[in-house]
């Protein structure tokens, strides 16, 4: 495995600031910080969920504060830059708006999963051990997690996602949630 | 469940710091007792078992705090949410 460095961090926020017209936050010491926090939790999760949040080192459960987290765009729109700040508006980095205090978007039951994970992986074993006792002979369809990730699209572009919940905002668009449809799928048998 | 603690001359409140050691605001909440010689406890969740994590959501809820970091308790109830030097500064008489 490659070496995880500050620089390759870096280099990925700033790519993904350019493409998303958003800013790295301007002070350079609270920007290494944000960067290091990436790089400890890339290195020991595997991914680089969010520095200021506690992730639950499963990848399912982290899935929505992964950086650049879902809750960045609107937060952005809304307050200037995003929970942790690392990402920010113009008129922030152009000093124009002071780095303001963004409350945390994320819901409190996702939250909640960084406490429990080990112990909700736990029971969820039990229940299936004991549901494959009690049906021994039906076919378990493996699943762990109560959400399960659906197809959305934007009615406005087509930009397709698939996720437990639709984005807040599109990535390719800007549309808002609200644009967003489930699409259903159906398994036909014919013949 | 082991709190890390710094010693200082304005040791009048117990402060009670809940952090995460990636997260740069809750460095510079450290930082900030620190430059003020502030006695406080400190623990970094994500460094934690398991077992302490819920025992840590637990002590910050009861208090009415929310699961974000930096939450710092001033004695046993007043519960700050954040950096926010403004508040700390009032809190503590610094």
């Amino acid at each position: 495995m490659t070496e995880i460095t500050i620089d390759m961090v870096r280099k990925r926020a700033e790519a993904d600031a350019k493409t998303y017209g958003y800013y790295l936050v301007p002070d350079p010491d609270l920007l290494q910080a944000l960067l290091e926090g990436l790089k400890v939790n890339e290195e020991r999760y595997g991914y680089p969920s969010c520095p200021c949040r506690l992730a639950a080192g499963k990848f399912d459960y982290d899935r929505d504060i992964i950086c650049p987290c879902d809750y960045r765009d609107p937060d952005v729109a809304e307050f200037g830059a995003c929970y942790c700040r690392l990402y920010v508006n113009k008129e922030v980095f152009e000093g124009r708006q002071e780095l303001p205090t963004v409350p945390e978007r994320r819901p409190l039951e996702k939250q909640s999963k960084a406490y429990t994970a080990t112990v909700v992986s736990k029971e969820t074993e039990a229940a299936k051990a004991k549901e494959k006792l009690e049906t021994a002979t039906k076919e378990e369809p493996e699943e762990t997690l109560k959400t399960k990730p659906k197809l959305w699209y934007c009615k406005q572009c087509g930009y397709v996602t698939f996720r437990d919940d639709p984005p807040y905002i599109c990535p390719i668009c800007k549309a808002k949630r609200k644009m967003f449809a489930e699409i259903k799928t159906r398994t036909d048998f014919i013949g | 469940m082991q709190f890390s603690k710094v010693s200082g001359k304005q040791s009048q409140h117990k402060v009670v710091l809940y952090a995460l050691s990636t997260c740069a605001w809750c460095k510079m909440t450290k930082q900030f007792l620190k430059d003020n010689d502030v006695e406080f406890e400190y623990i970094d969740v994500d460094l934690c078992e398991e077992e302490d994590k819920q025992k840590i959501r637990e002590q910050i809820q009861s208090k009415g705090g929310s699961l974000s970091y930096p939450t710092t308790i001033v004695d046993d109830n007043l519960v700050i949410t954040g950096f926010r030097k403004d508040k700390l500064k009032e809190v503590l008489g610094i």
